[in-house]
């Protein structure tokens, strides 16, 4: 019994988790229209800078400063900050294709910096010596879990609030009109430009908060956790659920969430054994499918912005 | 205010380098006159307008607002010397409502932006009926109202149309065409495009006939009502307009 609550309670706070990086994607692209093709490049540095800054010193690498959980993870957050703001200067000049091609190479740069750079963050065999806190209190089993669980819950339904709050605000107002037309809002004296950038950097650090967690919760991160099939899934997550539409974005990830494991499940448990080498690949033409699938009979996803289609205009 | 709210002398603009569309275009706008550009399609009139406000790079000559250099500046910063600009196409946002609209060209007004706004809505009673409504869902008369008041929000001195009245009926043309009357004797300049060249004319100080990215003629706009050569220039590509 407490085997599929601790189930439960473990694939809640993945899911929870990666609902937050969602978010982070659907300010972006969905309230701004940002392409960002490298979310695990500022998921990844959220991961890398928590645990960088909150564990124990480290022999062969400069990890392990200790500091105090609360501010490590915020210290997290903040470098994928820093990253996406030198990342925005560099690129936001660029639109759509061009935008996303170039964060799709720091992502890739990103992964093969930290697979590299042994000094750095441990290298191929990721970066050791993170604590997670309260662990002398809370054990390693069930209880840890739960609470964590809630802490990330928390940290969800912050995020999902202040986005709320965020599109209703007029910020949030300035995105649209910049989103549907740039020079109409430059010549209301907005700078694009500006805003642009500042909704890529808070963005990107949300899903350094998603990263910060990630890396929290297993006490762990390697290069194998910034692949870019994890833009992919994220990217799929909210396409299902509905881009510019901060309910569908958590909801799509935890449908998404729950499609990947029961189809990890299912085809280790059904599918013949020479396929069984295959299942990882199996599971991402299956995401594939579901993404074109989605896009064919449902592009604005199950739970679309709302958005008068205008009528056609009279000129 | 200054006498002369925009003074365009002998532009070059163009949309990629070494290509100008203006070749040498000057335009000088006088504080509450209201001043028509006419010409065929294509003759870069909304180029001017463009330039004007910075949307366009200018290689050459000088624009001066109220009595400053733009030369150079960007779009953003150029809209903050009280000018307003309303474009020809997509002069408001059709996701936001009509209030969100009107607010987002208040917040650039540094007065109290209730006032303001309860103002404009006294002078565009058709709006406060559709505040909640989606700017796309108004008719194209309702979204020039609205674009015109978007464009008072901030007190402009001066204000820049592209065809406020293009395709409206002959009514509502005639009205957004007497309220920027209204506006000019008001103290505001503006400087219009527009294709119903015998009302705009009648109403109107002055009045640049633009063909080929140069001045053609410029006069007072009655004088210039009566006289052959517009019949002539801009008629005949009236006409052709009518035909495509
Ligand atoms: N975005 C653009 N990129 C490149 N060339 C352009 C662009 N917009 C207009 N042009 C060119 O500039 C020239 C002048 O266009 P402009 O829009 O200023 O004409 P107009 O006088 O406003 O015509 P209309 O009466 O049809 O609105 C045209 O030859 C057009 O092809
Ligand atoms: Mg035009």
């Amino acid at each position: 019994m407490i085997g599929i609550f601790s189930y439960i309670v473990f694939f809640a706070t993945i899911a929870s988790i990666l609902a937050i990086a969602v978010l982070g994607l659907n300010l972006q692209w969905g309230n701004t229209g940002l392409f960002n093709g490298g979310v695990v490049a500022f998921f990844g540095a959220g991961a890398y800078g928590t645990l960088l800054l909150g564990g124990s010193p480290q022999p062969d690498h400069i990890a392990g400063f200790e500091l105090f959980y609360p501010i490590a993870l915020i210290g997290g957050m903040a470098i994928a900050g820093i990253l996406a703001w030198v990342v925005g200067i560099l690129t936001l000049k660029m639109r759509h294709d061009y935008l996303a091609i170039s964060t799709f190479g720091v992502a890739v740069a990103f992964e093969n910096l930290m697979r590299n750079a042994e000094w750095l963050g441990g290298g191929a065999k990721g970066l050791r010596g993170f604590e997670r806190p309260f662990r002398e209190s809370l054990g390693d089993g069930f209880l840890y879990n739960s609470v964590f669980l809630i802490l990330v819950l928390f940290c969800l339904l912050a995020t999902y609030w202040f986005l709320e709050y965020l599109v209703s605000s007029p910020f949030g107002r300035l995105l649209r009109a910049i989103r549907e037309d740039e020079n109409a809002a430059r010549s209301l004296g907005k700078n694009p430009a500006q805003i642009r950038l500042t909704a890529f950097v808070c963005g990107s650090v949300i899903m350094g908060l998603a990263g910060g967690l990630y890396g929290t919760f297993y006490a762990f991160v390697s290069p194998q956790d910034v692949l870019p099939t994890l833009t992919f899934q994220i990217w799929a997550m909210l396409i299902v659920g509905g881009a510019g539409n901060n309910k569908g974005a958590v909801l799509g990830a935890f449908l998404i969430w729950a499609a990947w494991t029961f189809s990890g499940w299912a085809l280790s448990r059904f599918a013949p054994i020479e396929a069984q080498l295959y299942t990882g690949s199996i599971q991402y033409v299956l995401i594939g499918l579901v993404i074109v699938t989605m896009l064919l009979w449902r592009p604005q996803g199950l739970f679309p912005e709302r958005l008068v289609v205008s009528q056609s205009s009279l000129r | 205010m200054p006498e002369i709210a925009l003074e365009v002398s002998k532009i070059f603009a163009g949309y990629v380098p070494d290509l100008p569309i203006l070749r040498g275009v000057s335009v000088k706008v006088k504080s509450g006159s209201l001043n028509v550009v006419i010409g065929p399609n294509g003759a870069g009139k909304s180029t001017l307008i463009k330039a004007i406000v910075g949307l366009v790079p200018v290689s050459k000559g000088r624009i001066l607002l109220g009595g400053k250099e733009m030369g150079g500046i960007k779009p953003h910063l150029i809209a903050r010397h009280r000018i307003s600009y309303v474009p020809q196409i997509d002069n408001i946002f059709r996701t936001l409502t009509v209030r969100q609209n009107l607010e987002l060209a208040l917040r650039s007004s540094d007065r109290n932006t209730n006032e303001r706004l309860t103002e404009l809505l006294i002078k565009f009673p058709i709006l406060s009926e559709k505040m909640k409504e989606k700017a796309g869902a108004l008719s194209g008369g309702q979204r020039q109202f609205l674009a015109v008041a978007m464009a008072l929000a901030t007190y402009p001195d001066i204000i820049l149309m592209d065809e406020p009245s293009a395709g409206l009926a002959p009514k509502a043309a005639q009205e957004i065409l007497e309220l920027l009357r209204e506006l000019s004797n008001s103290g505001v300049a503006i400087l219009l495009i527009e294709q119903n060249v015998n009302q705009a004319l009648r109403l109107a100080d002055h009045c640049y006939i633009l063909a080929e990215g140069r001045n053609q003629v410029d006069g007072e706009a009655s004088k210039l009502l009566n006289d052959p050569i517009v019949g002539e220039i801009y008629l005949g590509g009236k006409r052709l307009r009518a035909g495509g």
